[in-house]
C-alpha cells in the first residue's frame, strides 16, 4: 500500500509541472477568448450572429473551403507520385526524392513563401523568362491571387502529405503486386486497382491532415494572396490587429476549433495515430 | 528476390512534383544576387551587396541574437518539462494516461492561429501585471514557443520511452534503486538520443515560428521571422533572398550529415 501511494505521488509530481504550465498558459487564456466571443462588444450571442450573417465573414469562409479543397486535392495527388519513388524506388531513386521532400519541409514557411514571390511576381523568374523568349508582352499577374495562395499552400503541405502515404506504403505486402502482374495484369491495372485501394487509409489520413492543415494556414495566404485573398486565419488577424473587433475575431477562431475538432474525430475513426508517423 | 518498382509514368510524375518542390528553392538564389535595391533578376551584373548588408545592418544582428536566445531558453524549458512529463507516463503508467498525453498535444493540433490569439490573450493578460513579462517582451515570447514546442518535444521523447526495454528498469528497481535513481541513471541514459533530439527540434520550432509570434510581438521582440516577415509585407527586402539562400545551405548540409551519420551507423 505505501509502494502504491508513493508510486502515486512519484507520477505526480513528474507530471504535473507541465499539466500545470499548460493549464495555465494554453487552456486558462483559450477559455478567456471563449469568453470574449461572448462578451465583447456586449454580452450575449451577437458575435455568432454576426458569422452567420455579415456577407464578408461568409465569402471568407467560403473562400477557405474552397481553396482547402483544391489544396487538399493536388497536394495529395503529388505526395502521392512522390512517395512511390521515395519508398518502392531504387536504392539511388529513394536517396533522390528524400532529399526533394526533407530540404523543403525543414526550411521555414517564410522562405518557402519568399522563393515564390522570387518566381511568380511581376519581375520575377518567371515572368522575366517568358517575356525574354517573346511568349508574352505584359507579365502575368501569378501571385497576390487566390492562384499564388494555392500554389504556395500545395509546395508547403506536400511533404506532411507523404508522411502518412508513406507509411501505408510501407506495409503494403510486395508479394500481392508481383502476384497481379504475374498473373497479366498491366503496370497501369496493378497500380489503380491493387496498389491504390490498398493504401486507402494512408490516403484519408493525409487528405484530412492537409484539408485541417489548410484551414488554418496563415503565413503562406497572406504573403501570396497580398490582402486580396483572405482566408479565415487572416480574417482572424486583421479583427485583431487592422480593424478591431476582438469578439469577432474570437468568435471565429472558436468557430474554427470546433470544425477542426469535428474534422479530427473523423480522421481518428478512420486511421489510427500510429499511421501517421 | 524480385521486387515491385516503380514503372516510368510513375517516375515521371514524381519527377516532375520534385521540380515544383525544388523551384522556389532555386529561384531565391539569383535574386539574391541582384545589384538593385528592389527585387528582381539580376541582368548581367551581379553583387553580393545584399549577403553584405545582412552582416552590416544592425537589425539583422540583433534579431538573428534575439531568435537564438529565446529559442535556447523555450527548447531548454520545454524538453526539461516534457522529459519529466513522459517519465512519469513511463515509469507510473497512471490512469487516464491517453487523456493526459491528450491534452499535452493539443497546442500541435489546434489550429496555429487559435493558439496565437490564446497566447495573445495570456500575454496581454500579463502585461497588465509586469512589463517585463508579457505581450512584445521576450521572456513571453519564450514562453508562448516553449507552449508550442512541447507537444513534439513529448512526442520524441515518448517514442523514444516506447523502443525502452523496461525489464532493465525493473531490474533496477528489483535491486533497491528509489525513482530518482532510475530516472537519471537508468532511463536517461538510455534515451539520451531522443532528449537531445527533442531539444534540437524545439529549438528549430522555435527558430522558424512566425504565426504565433507575429500576435505576441509589435516593436521590441523582433525575432528573425518576424523581421523577414516585415521585409516580405512591404516594399521586398532582396536581403530575404541573401538570408533564404544561406539558412537552405545550411538545411541541405545538416541533412547530408545525417544522412551520412546514418550510413556510416548502418554499415558498422
Amino acid at each position: 500500500m505505501k509502494a502504491y501511494l508513493s508510486d502515486r505521488m512519484g507520477a505526480a509530481l513528474l507530471m504535473a509541472p507541465l499539466l500545470l504550465f499548460l493549464a495555465a498558459a494554453y487552456a486558462w487564456p483559450f477559455f478567456g477568448v471563449v469568453n470574449w466571443s461572448f462578451t465583447l462588444p456586449e454580452p450575449g450571442l451577437g458575435q455568432y450572429g454576426t458569422l452567420l450573417s455579415d456577407p464578408l465573414v461568409q465569402s471568407v469562409f467560403i473562400r477557405t473551403l474552397r481553396i482547402a479543397a483544391i489544396v487538399t486535392i493536388v497536394s495529395v495527388a503529388a505526395a502521392y507520385a512522390i512517395t512511390v519513388v521515395w519508398v518502392r524506388g531504387t536504392p539511388a531513386q529513394r536517396v533522390v526524392a528524400e532529399f526533394c521532400i526533407l530540404v523543403p519541409f525543414w526550411i521555414s514557411v517564410l522562405t518557402r513563401a519568399f522563393g515564390w514571390v522570387a518566381l511568380l511576381s511581376n519581375r520575377g523568374l518567371f515572368n522575366t523568362w517568358l517575356q525574354a523568349i517573346g511568349f508574352i508582352s505584359e507579365p502575368l499577374t501569378l501571385v497576390r491571387n487566390e492562384f499564388g495562395v494555392i500554389v504556395g499552400m500545395t509546395h508547403f503541405l506536400i511533404p506532411f502529405a507523404v508522411f502518412p502515404l508513406a507509411s501505408s506504403m510501407r506495409s503494403l505486402d510486395d508479394r500481392v503486386l508481383l502476384a497481379a502482374r504475374g498473373l497479366g495484369s498491366s503496370r497501369m491495372r496493378t497500380f489503380w486497382s491493387v496498389f491504390v485501394p490498398m493504401t486507402r487509409s494512408g490516403i484519408i489520413g493525409s487528405a484530412l491532415i492537409v484539408f485541417v492543415f489548410s484551414l488554418g494556414f496563415f503565413v503562406t495566404p497572406a504573403i501570396l494572396g497580398g490582402g486580396r485573398s483572405v482566408m479565415v486565419a487572416e480574417l482572424i488577424y486583421l479583427r485583431i490587429f487592422q480593424s478591431p473587433d476582438w469578439g469577432l475575431g474570437a468568435a471565429i477562431s472558436v468557430v474554427l476549433v470546433l470544425f477542426v475538432g469535428a474534422l479530427m474525430a473523423l480522421l481518428f475513426r478512420y486511421v489510427r495515430p500510429k499511421q501517421l508517423i | 528476390m524480385p521486387t515491385y518498382r516503380p514503372g516510368p509514368v510513375s517516375l515521371i510524375l514524381a519527377a516532375l512534383v520534385a521540380l515544383f518542390l525544388l523551384l522556389p528553392l532555386l529561384a531565391v538564389i539569383p535574386v539574391s544576387l541582384t545589384p538593385t535595391r528592389m527585387l528582381a533578376m539580376p541582368s548581367g551584373e551581379l553583387s553580393l551587396r545584399h549577403y553584405r548588408a545582412l552582416i552590416e545592418d544592425p537589425r539583422w544582428i540583433n534579431s538573428i541574437l534575439l531568435s537564438i536566445r529565446i529559442g535556447i531558453v523555450s527548447s531548454a524549458f520545454s524538453t526539461v518539462l516534457a522529459l519529466c512529463f513522459s517519465l512519469g507516463v513511463w515509469m507510473f503508467q497512471p490512469r487516464f494516461t491517453a487523456a493526459l498525453v491528450g491534452f499535452v498535444l493539443l497546442p500541435m493540433v489546434v489550429p496555429p492561429v487559435v493558439s496565437a490569439i490564446t497566447l495573445y490573450f495570456l500575454l496581454t493578460s500579463i502585461s497588465g501585471v509586469s512589463s517585463f513579462f508579457g505581450y512584445d517582451t521576450w521572456l513571453g515570447v519564450a514562453m508562448a514557443h516553449a507552449v508550442m514546442t512541447v507537444p513534439f518535444a513529448t512526442v520524441l521523447i515518448l517514442v523514444s520511452l516506447s523502443q525502452l526495454d523496461r525489464r532493465i528498469d525493473l531490474a533496477a528497481r528489483g535491486l533497491g534503486a528509489t525513482v530518482w535513481e532510475r530516472a537519471t541513471r537508468i532511463i536517461m541514459p538510455n534515451i539520451k538520443f531522443g532528449i537531445v533530439t527533442a531539444a534540437l527540434l524545439s529549438f528549430v520550432l522555435s527558430w522558424e515560428e512566425i504565426g504565433v509570434t507575429l500576435f505576441i510581438t509589435s516593436v521590441n521582440a523582433i525575432t528573425l521571422p518576424r523581421l523577414m516577415w516585415m521585409g516580405l509585407r512591404d516594399n521586398i527586402d532582396p536581403a530575404i533572398a541573401a538570408l533564404s539562400v544561406i539558412l537552405i545551405i545550411i538545411t541541405v548540409l545538416v541533412l547530408a550529415a545525417r544522412s551520412a551519420v546514418i550510413r556510416l551507423r548502418g554499415v558498422q
